[in-house]
């Protein structure tokens, strides 16, 4: 094939399984939320409604795109591209096999927490442009929270990267054939637990998503956006979510480790990856929401000192086995 | 048209330093109803609350100077439409009073069980509603929302076979109740009030042994007892503020002094402890409906013959106040009767108007957050406030 | 403070006011009846502060008011003594033609919203209002549905 050609298969082919994935782990959510609330979850759309996400992905897509007559149109319009764009950069250096992936870059997992913090910028953008009291109190929440708990995830997510020696995520991937990170006695299971609440809080998910509280805040940044706009961002949101997950399991839970022959790899991958996604699930649909003053509090008091103190004790523990 | 002259503004922007004006309903997800709160914010802290109430008026107090006491008892459980058998209750109760109708001790039995059943319904909607607006309708909130809701159809299904309605009855009338229970039906609820009984520990594990529903419940929305009895807010609120009142063991009506029960107490006076008054009520309420199924007298259920026209039932001359304890508080009907078959004038003390008077005083210095679960634990029904 | 001392302490405070009227009154059991005190209108907020005070009446359960038509307004009022159960029911005649009236908030902070009920159904002027306006209606409301005198199926613009 052309020279220009062969470096586009593979983003193309992940960005499209992404998509997918995305809008298929959307209808995941319903239905293991709906079994929770002992009730069934769509049912009637497709077989057991297996076609409802491409009968709301037509929805959305007819719906008319509303702007907001007092909105700042280009921040308006622009924002959701910039939420979204960050999302489906973050897959670029996950590892889905070894060898299978689009960049397995050095800075593997510095490249991912770096561009998924930039997401920020994008809902702040929505919550400005709309010119809405509700989104913008809503958008100042998201950078706080986003900020004070950016930092605990990647001192959490640092503790497999000492433990492996190296930033390359195949090579993360590759240290734990042996031993699965997240067994790694007290400090694979300290490093898990801050891992799995640093993210609830970095993707505003319950219990902390005092951000689009919908009993206070309406929605809050997404407040104004309808249609396909909206789709964008409730895409990014769970494409961010996804990432999370598999760069979660990359981490902790062993990548592409499993019984059966090689090429079943990226299967226990992706199902590893989604026994995080139903974990996170899990924590949404039991826990109510906190305020967002308590938020900061559990982040800047308790989790930062924690993820700190692990990350050091980590070092000290790699450099005492290195030695003996 | 309107005279721009004589409306008021309210003027939204940034009101002088770092002050902001903002709205919160009449259409909120969490508004409990039709409610608007005119908040003032500093950053996110309240400094200001004016309630602006009114969206649910459909003047009462008027329409029943035209309606007979035949009539008006069905549309009265619109106004506290959650809990509907009280209001009800209370006008029958007024105009017995006034026109010193005895009641047979069988319908004052079937009074008291439907009243502790729908005690218990209100309640369950009230933790669904409160836990929905602290847990986002997308989130845990809606899980507890739906196993109450799950709980509170079993009793509106003891309703329908009683009454034939599921929200608003027609059960009571002027000397005892309209309906005798189906066979079959005492058995039936009390299957269902063991099965809540049982339910009701797993909620209450569900949700105090998370540290997060006790941060957003414990110290938030603080009523002290002296304003609890200044602004004459009633109920679990008051009872949650240290005040041991209960209208069933002060001033008994119906024959509540024939059973045995606990009036539940807490002094903290914030969220949790009306949380905690109204989890224990739901037991209280379970223990009277078992005593009232075992005891229930045989007998007439009306000392007034069946209703055969709208003019029959005539109230002499006089006036009476009738205080019932509803799940919100003390639901009062002040009637003044002159002898013809329409009232000259009622009143309704609606529990929820006086419970919601007390938001102004309580609610600055909190943050928005906290706004929803004061809200949810003071618990308003806005058919009672706006009647 | 039983019933019988609240009325004897009624009755050597305030001599002008009749405590228990030939009004036909309630079926209620005795103890529990409220004491019902007509007053002239002057007393009316001296009254609520010594019940508040004196008579332990400390929580405040609604004010509202009753078109008497010719004979006038009259407002009502009724207080509890919640620890010793007695109840006091306050009422004071305006008057043909006279609707104001000294208002109960500096005693009582839940007489707030009642009162201003209170206003918007009934027009009264409750003096020491803080804050005087309609409550259920809307602000450019005209008139006061709840007298007597209210034409009740005439249209109003603009809401019907």
């Amino acid at each position: 094939m052309p020279a220009w050609l062969s470096p586009l298969v593979a983003p193309f082919i992940v960005l499209n399984v992404v998509i997918g994935l995305v809008t298929y782990v959307t209808l995941l959510e319903r239905k293991f939320a709906a079994r929770m609330q002992s009730r069934i979850g769509p049912y009637r759309v497709g077989p057991h409604g297996l076609l409802q996400p491409i009968a709301d992905a037509l929805k959305l897509m007819m719906k008319e795109d509303i702007v907001p007559r007092t909105a700042d149109r280009r921040v308006y319009n622009l924002a959701p591209i910039v939420f979204l764009v960050p999302c489906m950069l973050i897959f670029a250096t996950i590892p889905f096999a070894p060898g299978l992936g689009v960049a397995d870059l050095n800075i593997g997992i510095l490249f991912f927490l770096a561009v998924s913090s930039m997401e920020i910028v994008g809902l702040f953008m929505a919550g400005w442009g709309s010119n809405n009291k509700y989104a913008l109190l809503s958008a100042m929440r998201a950078v706080n929270q986003i900020i004070s708990y950016d930092l605990p995830f990647i001192f959490a997510a640092l503790v497999p990267v000492l433990l492996a020696g190296s930033l390359k995520l195949s090579e993360i991937a590759a240290a734990q054939q042996g031993l699965w990170f997240i067994f790694y006695p007290v400090i694979g299971q300290l490093a898990f637990i801050a891992f799995v609440v640093s993210t609830l809080a970095a993707e505003n998910r319950v219990p902390f998503d005092i951000l689009e509280a919908e009993s206070e805040l309406v929605a809050g940044f997404r407040v104004e956006y309808s249609g396909m706009k909206f789709a964008l961002i409730q895409l990014g949101e769970y494409a961010h979510v996804i990432g999370s997950s598999f760069l979660g399991a990359v981490l902790f839970l062993g990548a592409w480790a499993g019984p059966g022959p090689e090429w079943l790899g990226p299967l226990w991958m992706l199902l590893k990856a989604m026994f995080l996604f139903l974990l996170i699930t899990w924590v949404r649909w039991s826990f109510v929401r906190i305020r967002v003053d308590q938020i900061l509090t559990l982040s800047w008091k308790v989790l930062l000192p924690f993820t700190l103190l692990l990350l050091v004790s980590t070092a000290f523990v790699v450099v005492w086995r290195a030695g003996v | 048209m309107l005279d721009t002259a004589k409306t008021s503004k309210v003027e939204f922007d940034y009101s002088g330093g770092e002050r902001l004006t903002m709205n919160m309903g009449p259409q909120h997800p969490s508004a409990h109803g039709v409610f608007r709160a005119i908040l003032t914010l500093e950053g996110e802290t309240i400094v200001g609350v004016d309630a602006v109430i009114g969206y649910l008026h459909r003047c009462h107090e008027k329409l029943s100077e035209t309606l007979t006491y035949a009539q008006y008892p069905s549309i009265a459980s619109k106004t506290d439409y959650v809990a509907a058998m009280t209001s009800e209750l209370a006008y029958v109760m007024a105009a017995e009073q006034i026109g010193k109708i005895e009641v047979p001790k069988r319908a004052q039995y079937l009074r008291v069980i439907m009243a502790e059943l729908q005690r218990v319904a209100s309640h369950l909607l009230w933790l669904g509603t409160w836990c929905m607006d602290m847990g986002g309708a997308l989130g845990g909130g809606a899980t507890v929302f739906l196993y109450c809701i799950r709980e509170r159809e079993l009793i509106l299904d003891l309703f329908e076979s009683l009454v034939g309605a599921r929200l608003l009855y027609g059960f009571y009338q002027v000397g005892g109740t309209r309906y005798d229970i189906p066979d079959g039906w005492a058995q039936k609820c009390r299957e269902t009030i063991n099965l809540i009984d049982a339910r009701i520990g797993e909620y209450e594990s569900l949700l105090e042994d998370n540290p997060f529903f006790l941060a957003r419940a414990q110290g938030v929305g603080v009523i002290s007892r002296e304003l609890a009895e200044d602004v004459g807010i009633a109920g679990p609120l008051l009872r949650g503020s240290g005040v041991n009142f209960d209208l069933r063991r002060a001033a008994p009506y119906s024959s509540y002094e024939d059973f045995t029960f606990n009036v539940p107490v807490e002094t903290g006076g914030d969220c949790f402890a009306r949380y905690r008054v109204r989890m224990v009520e739901f037991r209280e309420s379970i223990a009277i409906v078992r005593q009232a199924l075992d005891r229930l007298p045989d007998g007439a259920i009306s000392s007034r013959p069946g209703l055969k026209s709208v003019a029959q039932i005539r109230i002499p001359k006089g006036e009476a106040y009738a205080r019932v304890e509803g799940p919100r508080g003390e639901v009062g009907c002040y009637l003044i009767a002159d002898g013809s078959a329409k009232p000259y004038r009622m009143k309704w003390r609606g529990a929820s108007f006086s419970n919601l008077a007390v938001l102004p005083h309580i609610i600055p210095g909190h943050k928005i957050a906290d706004v929803v679960a004061i809200m949810g634990s003071v618990d308003p029904v806005f058919g009672e406030v706006d009647r | 403070m039983t019933r019988e001392q609240a009325k004897a302490l009624i009755d050597e405070r305030f001599s002008s006011a009749q405590v228990d009227g030939d009004a036909p009154t309630s079926a209620e059991a005795t103890a529990s009846r409220p004491i019902v005190v007509t007053l002239p209108v002057d007393q009316w907020t001296a009254f609520a502060q010594f019940a508040k005070t004196t008579l332990g009446c400390r929580f405040f359960s609604f004010s509202s008011a009753v078109d008497w038509k010719e004979q006038g307004l009259e407002v009502v009022a009724r207080i509890d003594n919640l620890d010793d159960g007695v109840g006091v029911m306050m009422k004071a005649r305006l008057g043909p033609g006279v609707s104001a009236c000294p208002s109960l908030v500096p005693v009582f902070r839940g007489a707030e919203w009642m009162e201003r009920e209170c206003y918007d159904m009934f027009g009264i002027q409750f003096e020491g209002h803080p804050d005087l306006r309609r409550m259920l209606l809307s602000d450019d409301w005209q008139g006061h549905p709840l007298l007597k005198s209210y034409a009740v199926d005439t249209p109003h613009p603009p809401y019907r």
